[in-house]
């Protein structure tokens, strides 16, 4: 029986692989396939906030500006910009030559309606908090776009460069098409989309961004990265997104194969909640923080896929992690400010989200070894992530393993969690004086180099006061065939580098 | 006959009992569609944006007003609309159902056609070594989760043999009979594994009570050849039980196989319900239930009707 079930394996195994050969000859040589495993939410660049999401629409449509891969702001719809000198006004010139894929010119007109359809609150866009500055905007020509704000707004620059500000057609807005016909200006067409299953796209001959060397895409959904590393191992996947770094890890084995790996702006953080004792004392804080070997969470957890972190994740402004608060273990100080706090000692519920990141878990219970030593009794409470996500929203928990999104400046990244009217001041649970005013210095500060003086110190108060523990920046990961060329990743884990790739 | 329209006549108070269960359940987990849709960014909403998409995703109604309406729709032949696929629930499904069928079809076929010659083969062997081979198989192969033998199988195919089954969609059997096939018959081999596994050792137990049997013997005193006595005599008798088995694991396997479309990026029912559960998209979390457990009535209904057709001595309905 064993003999038969052999055979009829191996048999089996020839007649499809037959068949899979007859199916893959006729597959052009320019086309991407391309698999990940979570899909886009939806089409609606102002709404969509899902990372799959956001990578899809940044290949349909574009925003004014985009980030390159150091996170410098570069043009996009927009050619050239400019603050007037108290930064309460913001001046583009768009490039006359960017089309919606409908064929009529982008104008200032549609970047009008777009704004200020990202403000209107029936929208419900997410993004509309980083906007609020706009008081009004001004088209004196086609190619002419002012924004007048209230206050001085140096951030809102690069808050535009993300896909969520994306420009669309005027008339698609009136039509109230967003979110059902992806009609953008972007490098790529969206021709079709199952979704949870797959997405097909042309390239756009009319981009004005240059010419894309991909005649097209097709994203395939595979929710099993395993499987997508065996899809790429057989070559029927050229390229892939990667979110568990112990596949990613897997992938340097394979001769075939090529791993793109880079530094994130999200971080891994341990939240407490000071509004609950005993995490409201400082010194109980502290000693937590003092009490964690960061790196050693990073070797055991992430399979030592990551970098130590503080607050500030992006290049421009991160410091030394060492010159931070604590951040070389230190038990006897731990042990010591815990006898100061006069805690003896403690239990607390941390929750986690299952498989998001998928290491959440074993930071956990890391932590949890961790934190014994100092007589912090951690109870992990794993939880789905919409059951996780409503539960952190409602600041419903002692502490909470996160990995919270980060931006490419200090101000859209924390304004929300440490100011008097950051509006997830309710998770952070968090007020300071000294934290607040150096948010609205930065705000206003107009000097790149005064700027990082600011946030600098507002990320030696923050590692100080310890509301959390910042842990590490892990990796986000693409890998791809030997034969696919010209792939350069971004730190905001945008896949537009796909515009400069070319498939042998 | 009127059996059968007995049984029928239950189906509508079962279906409404699983869409009571199933609508409630689904609103009590913590999150809904707007959380499921941006996240932690949700907490960045005002309330007035709060508002603007529950009214859209249909979520601003009290649950009874949200049911009622639905039930509504439900007699009107109308599921709903899908807020993950922007098509009605209905559609989205039958879209789904013919993967989830012929899967369901072809690791039952594979099961039966190897479990119960394994079955006969150890009854037959009754504590001889090819027993005790097939005994540990069968123990082994029920102990095995499917992600670890859907997972293995497809790296070895990947490792030794340089290919995967087509992953990502499907192709449905019309269209290429050969290539619906060769995607589905690895996945229909993991799901198979497990079933394959207890079809062994009921059809095992069940042919050793059979055989101990005096009509065994009488046919075997009557000079029936030993092949003949196994085949024609004890197996259809020595079946009841394994169709019983059969009938519950086909209803379940037409609820779609959750891990195994998971792992083999296969689009069926399986994947369909957990997507929409994990996206709270309501009305085809409701739909789909609703769609599966029709399914299971149907096939217990079909199963013991088989009974009858097995053993006539059986008369169900008739006390």
């Amino acid at each position: 029986m064993m003999h038969l079930s052999k055979n009829l394996l191996a048999g089996l195994a020839l007649a499809t692989a037959l068949t899979s050969v007859s199916v893959a000859l006729p597959a052009q040589a320019a086309e991407l396939r391309m698999a990940w495993s979570q899909d886009a939410t939806g089409l609606d660049p102002h709404k969509q906030t899902a990372f799959s999401s956001l990578r899809l629409l940044e290949l349909i449509y574009e925003p004014l500006v985009r980030l390159d891969p150091e996170l410098n702001v570069v043009p996009a719809i927009a050619t050239e910009w400019e603050f007037a000198e108290d930064a309460k006004t913001l001046t583009f010139t768009l490039d006359p030559n960017a089309k919606f894929t409908n064929g009529a010119q982008v104008t200032s007109a549609d970047v009008k309606a777009s704004f200020e359809r990202l403000l209107d609150e029936e929208t419900a866009a997410a993004a509309r908090s980083n906007f609020l500055s706009i008081e009004s905007i001004d088209t004196p020509d086609d190619t002419t776009v002012v924004f007048n704000l209230s206050t001085a707004d140096v951030p809102i620059l690069v808050a535009m460069a993300t896909i969520n500000a994306a420009i669309v057609p005027a008339s698609e807005i009136e039509a109230g098409t967003i979110g059902t016909e992806a009609i953008g200006s972007g490098p790529f067409i969206l021709d079709s989309w199952e979704p949870n299953s797959r997405e097909v796209l042309s390239a756009n001959p009319d981009w004005a961004g240059g010419d894309v060397a991909l005649d097209g895409i097709t994203i395939s959904v595979l929710p099993d990265e395993m499987a997508i590393l065996a899809s790429l191992r057989t070559g029927q996947t050229d390229f892939a997104l990667l979110n568990d770094p112990l596949v990613a890890t897997l992938v340097p084995n394979e001769a075939n194969l090529q791993l793109n790996r880079v530094g994130q702006l999200a971080y891994n953080v341990l939240q407490l909640n000071p509004s609950r004792p005993p995490m409201d004392n400082l010194k109980v804080r502290q000693a937590m923080s003092c009490a964690i070997d960061r790196q050693a969470i990073i070797d055991a957890a992430l399979a030592g896929e990551g970098v130590v972190t503080g607050p500030l994740t992006m290049p421009a402004f991160a410091q030394d992690p060492n010159s931070l608060f604590c951040y070389t273990q230190d038990l006897e100080k731990a042990k010591a400010l815990m006898a100061e706090a006069g805690v003896d000692g403690f239990t607390a519920k941390v929750i986690a989200a299952t498989g998001e990141p998928p290491v959440a878990a074993s930071e956990a219970q890391v932590l949890q070894a961790q934190l014994a030593e100092i007589g912090v009794n951690l109870e992990i409470e794993m939880m789905e992530l919409n059951v996780y996500v409503d539960t952190w929203l409602a600041g419903n928990f002692d502490m909470a393993v996160a990995l919270n999104g980060g931006r490419p400046d200090p101000y859209p990244m924390y304004n929300r969690y440490f100011t008097k009217d950051g509006n997830l001041l309710k998770v952070s649970n968090f007020v300071d004086d000294t934290l607040d005013s150096l948010m609205k210095q930065g705000q206003a500060e107009t000097d790149p180099a005064k700027r990082v003086e600011i946030f600098q110190e507002f990320e030696r108060h923050l590692a100080e006061q310890a509301p959390w523990l910042w842990l590490s920046t892990s990796y986000g990961y693409t890998a791809q065939l030997n034969t696919v060329t010209g792939f350069e990743p971004s730190p905001t884990g945008t896949l537009f580098g796909l515009v400069d790739v070319t498939v042998e | 006959m009127s059996y059968v329209v007995q049984r029928l006549l239950t189906f509508p108070l079962i279906l409404l009992g699983v869409s009571i269960l199933v609508f409630v359940s689904i609103r009590l987990v913590p999150g809904d569609a707007i959380t499921a849709m941006l996240g932690t960014e949700a907490g960045l909403l005002t309330p007035a944006q709060r508002e603007s998409l529950a009214a859209y995703f249909g979520i601003d109604q009290p649950v009874w007003s949200q049911y009622l309406r639905w039930l509504g729709g439900l007699f009107q032949g109308d599921l709903g609309i899908s807020s993950i696929y922007g098509k009605p629930v209905l559609t989205v499904i039958l879209e789904r159902f013919p993967l989830t069928l012929q899967l369901a079809l072809m690791s039952m076929t594979i099961s039966l056609c190897v479990g119960i010659p394994l079955g006969v083969l150890a009854a037959t062997r009754n504590e001889r070594p090819s027993d005790l081979v097939v005994r540990v198989l069968a123990m082994l192969g029920q102990s095995t989760p499917s992600f670890v033998i859907g997972i293995l199988i497809i790296y070895v195919l990947s490792v030794f043999f340089g290919f995967v089954p087509a992953m990502g969609t499907f192709t449905p059997l019309f269209v290429d009979p050969l290539a619906s096939i060769a995607q589905l018959i690895f996945p229909a081999i993991t799901l198979g594994f497990a079933f394959a596994a207890s079809v062994t050792r009921i059809s095992r137990s069940a042919m050793l009570d059979v055989l101990s049997d005096d009509y065994v013997r009488t046919a075997r005193s009557k000079g029936a050849s030993p092949m003949s006595v196994i085949w024609r005599h004890a197996l259809p008798n020595a079946l009841i039980p394994v169709v019983t088995l059969c009938g519950v694991e086909f209803g379940y396997l037409l609820g779609g196989a959750v891990i195994v479309e998971q792992i083999f990026a296969l689009p069926g029912l399986g994947r369909l319900v957990l997507d929409a559960i994990t996206q709270r998209d309501y009305a085809l979390v409701q739909g789909t239930i609703l769609f599966i457990a029709f399914n299971f009535l149907v096939v217990n209904l079909l199963v013991d009707l088989a009974y009858v057709a097995l053993d006539p001595r059986i008369r169900i309905g008739r006390r």
